[in-house]
């Protein structure tokens, strides 16, 4: 039984959420008075028939993209198949890896072709899509595990840096991971290609066929995971310090080749309490304080 | 993809497999041992958000989310409240607060109605289908067409026949019209032989495509009663189309008292009693509820005994929305002419004298049952606590009229609800929330679950609450819970 999207402007009086099926959106929008408003209708609109375009190409989007492949028609789809397009001769990756980001890239598009706004962001569960007039920034907080927020880094991105998209991705997220990272947080040009950069990342941060890692075929769990038969991390038990240093490596390793391939801007690996950063020139690792009611504060 | 234990979600259309235990990709809809559950941030109603303007609503949709205020005045709703199961198991939030110093109760549980149904009135003259046929939405039987009453038409939908005593589609399909409707969306109900109509809670209802503006002023003779002086000396004849009543001017008891003499009209339709009509025409959509475009056919030849040419004849509906004026000619024909200025005030007037025409749902169902044992471990004593006006039932907060007589029957007007209080459970049924608001040591008293009872602020500032404000229209659930109201 179909429930109609619904769009609500948050008590703050500024950012609206957008929520329809699993997607939650928070929008917020900076200029005029008059293009926020005209921003924010032009968000409602494009949205309201999101979640249908979506899944009228549901199994396609769960299949394990293909070079060459069935390419898809949805506007936001295409954006998926983009996303994951560099990955999928190497490894298995579905275009669901990059819906989050996919999802808050069309709709902040539509956003800035509607209104002339100095900042923007749409924050899909954590995938950000932003946008930056000449002369803007956006400090943007880290946490180390999605399931407990608290900030472990901060990320001032300014207008003359390439990054506009922001991805977390981690088995402790609300996707399933088929690796043990807590969180990966990868900054990239785009919010799609954050959000597939995040999955493959933390998908490498592992210790195959680790006895304290809890693994469940992703179908027992949800019967209609694109990840199919494939082990997802369910609980880590006690890690020895080499182990998650090792598991660690893994991830920075990837994250790291996809930097120098230009495939992302930098990426924060987490597990455990341990954090590697991979361009630091981006992302300063003290801890802010956390300011409340700050517009310019994000939860990546 | 088959999956013996999961079930298929049905909110959205990414159609989530789930399985037992767990919920699907939006975690908001999961699957509880095989029951499709909600489990959506628990509403709380907060009332000081309804004096501060915090809130602004988008898009005119008057919803709001986020955890606004903390405050004393807080109401907790049974919205996303979730229910228990099996049934003997205490209801899933008892909460105590306190009331101008007296220790208060609210027990607050999400029912599951297989019992429960819409009764809709829909303010409207046009015909709408014969009484008892059968109402449909997207082909399946849903309800049926029950009496008219003055200016409007009622349906009575939903109810256990149609949930779960027909084929599945037809329950489904009743599940999702009974929710839409009481979630204040717009509906299309087609009647059999009848009209097909939009109907929305607290919207004027459109009636095969033609909106309903007004409700008609009276009857036709009622509307020749109050308009009479108004017409005297204007007009020589007038003639109140209506498809129950139609009314003529000089036979009518209000024209006879005036003094306004015969005019030779002749009327179709069966006489009542003087001046008043049945069945000039039949039912319809066009003039007075009636299937007549062209006025002039229900009228027979004038007497020409009795008329005489230049004879003034006005006619119009009962709202004003169709009228016409004519005049004889030599041979007692009526020609149409322009309305004269003189007469234009009384039709404006029939037009203003009538309400805006609405659609108004009231949600009902009978908490009577299974429901109680949530609450109390005595159920009857809940029953006879309510008949006593010991306890407070309401709906999301909204208050409630309880019938009277067994059980915990009850009505309420959806539109008085909060936003997105209902929600279904495949078998199918509705789940409304109930709230039950007592003195604590009544509660006791009917033997509650009182090691389960827990103060409001246990409850309060978890991220899974939404603080709304409360409806201004409806009396505060906590205040005076001696003497519950009935919804006015």
């Amino acid at each position: 039984m179909r429930e109609r999207a619904q769009i609500t402007l948050l008590p703050d009086g500024h950012r609206l959420h957008l929520h329809d099926g699993p997607i939650d959106l928070i929008i917020e929008a900076f200029g005029a008075a008059l293009a926020v408003n005209i921003a924010h209708s032009a968000a409602a609109t494009r949205f309201a028939t999101l979640l249908d375009e979506l899944c009228s190409e549901l199994p396609l989007l769960r299949q394990p993209a293909q070079p060459g492949g069935q390419q898809p028609a949805g506007v936001v789809a295409k954006r998926m198949f983009a996303a994951v397009a560099p990955y999928c001769e190497q490894t298995f990756i579905t275009p669901m890896a990059a819906v989050a980001g996919a999802v808050a890239e069309e709709v902040l598009a539509s956003m800035t072709s509607a209104a002339n706004l100095s900042r923007a962001y749409v924050n899909n569960g954590g995938d950000i899509a932003l946008h930056l007039a000449p002369g803007e920034n956006f400090i943007v907080g880290m946490v180390e595990r999605p399931d407990r927020p608290s900030l472990v880094g901060k990320v001032d991105l300014t207008y003359t840096q390439p990054v506009r998209g922001i991805a977390t991705s981690g088995w402790r997220g609300r996707s399933f991971s088929l690796g043990i990272a807590d969180a990966v947080t990868v900054l990239a040009d785009r919010a799609a290609a954050a959000d597939a950069a995040a999955t493959i990342i933390a998908n490498a941060v592992d210790l195959p066929g680790h006895p304290s890692v809890t693994r469940v075929p992703a179908r027992d769990l949800a019967p209609d995971s694109d990840l199919g038969d494939r082990l997802v991390t369910q609980d880590i038990g006690n890690l020895f310090p080499d182990e998650i240093a090792a598991a660690l490596n893994a991830g920075v390793e990837v994250a790291e080749f996809l930097l120098s391939a230009g495939l992302i801007r930098a990426a924060a690996v987490h597990l455990l309490g341990e954090t590697r950063i991979v361009g630091a020139n981006i992302i300063s690792e003290q801890p802010v304080v956390r300011s409340e009611g700050s517009g310019s504060l994000m939860h990546a | 993809m088959a999956d013996d234990d999961a079930i298929r979600c049905d909110a959205c259309p990414v159609l989530c497999y789930i399985k037992p235990g767990r919920a699907g990709a939006c975690d908001r809809y999961a699957n509880d041992n095989g029951e499709l559950i909600r489990i959506d941030p628990h509403v709380v109603l907060d009332r000081a958000v309804s004096r501060g303007d915090s809130v602004v609503p988008f898009l005119e949709r008057k919803e709001w989310d986020g955890n606004i205020v903390s405050s004393p005045d807080i109401f907790v709703t049974a919205i996303g409240a979730g229910t228990t199961y099996p049934d003997y198991k205490p209801a899933p939030f008892i909460i105590s607060s306190s009331v101008q110093g007296v220790d208060m109760v609210t027990v607050v549980t999400e029912g599951i109605f297989s019992y429960c149904g819409v009764k809709l009135k829909i303010d409207t003259d046009r015909y709408l289908g014969p009484e008892t046929n059968l109402v449909r939405a997207q082909g399946e039987p849903v309800g049926h067409v029950t009496t008219s009453e003055y200016g409007s038409q009622m349906l009575s939908l939903g109810g256990v026949r149609h949930l779960t005593g027909g084929s599945r589609r037809e329950g489904t399909v009743t599940c999702e019209t009974l929710l839409n409707l009481c979630d204040r969306k717009p509906v299309e109900l087609a009647i059999d032989e009848g009209a097909t109509i939009v109907v929305e809670a607290g919207r004027p209802p459109v009636v095969d495509g033609v909106r309903e503006e007004r409700m008609r002023v009276g009857c036709g003779s009622a509307t020749i009663g109050m308009f009479a002086k108004q017409w005297h000396g204007k007009v020589d004849e007038v003639v109140v189309v209506d498809d129950h009543i139609t009314g003529v001017l000089s036979e009518h008891q209000a024209g006879k008292l005036l003094g306004i003499p015969e005019t030779g009209i002749e009327m179709k339709g069966r006489r009542s009693t003087p001046g008043r009509y049945f069945r000039v025409a039949e039912p319809g959509t066009a003039w007075g509820g009636t299937n007549i475009e062209d006025p002039l056919s229900i009228l027979k030849e004038f007497d020409p005994k009795i008329a005489w040419p230049k004879l003034r004849l006005l006619m119009v509906s009962t709202t004003g929305e169709h009228y016409a004026y004519f005049e004889l000619d030599d041979s007692l024909r009526p020609v149409e002419k322009e309305l004269p200025v003189t007469l234009t005030e009384s039709v404006a007037r029939i037009k203003e004298n009538c309400e805006p025409a609405l659609s108004t749902v009231m949600f009902m169902a009978g908490a009577g049952g299974s429901l109680r044992a949530g609450v109390t471990e005595n159920p009857v004593r809940l029953t006879h606590s309510v008949r006593d006006a010991l306890t407070r039932v309401t709906c999301g907060g909204a208050p409630v009229y309880v019938w009277p007589g067994g059980g915990i029957t009850f009505m309420v007007d959806v539109t008085r609800m909060p936003d997105r209080a209902f929600g279904y459970v495949p078998t199918p049924a509705l789940v409304a929330p109930i709230e039950f608001t007592l003195k604590l040591e009544d509660y006791a008293a009917l033997g509650g679950y009182m090691d389960h009872v827990r103060p409001l602020a246990s409850i309060l500032g978890g991220e899974d609450r939404r603080h709304l404000s409360s409806n201004p229209k409806n009396p505060w659930p906590l205040s005076d819970a001696k003497s519950p109201r009935p919804a006015k």
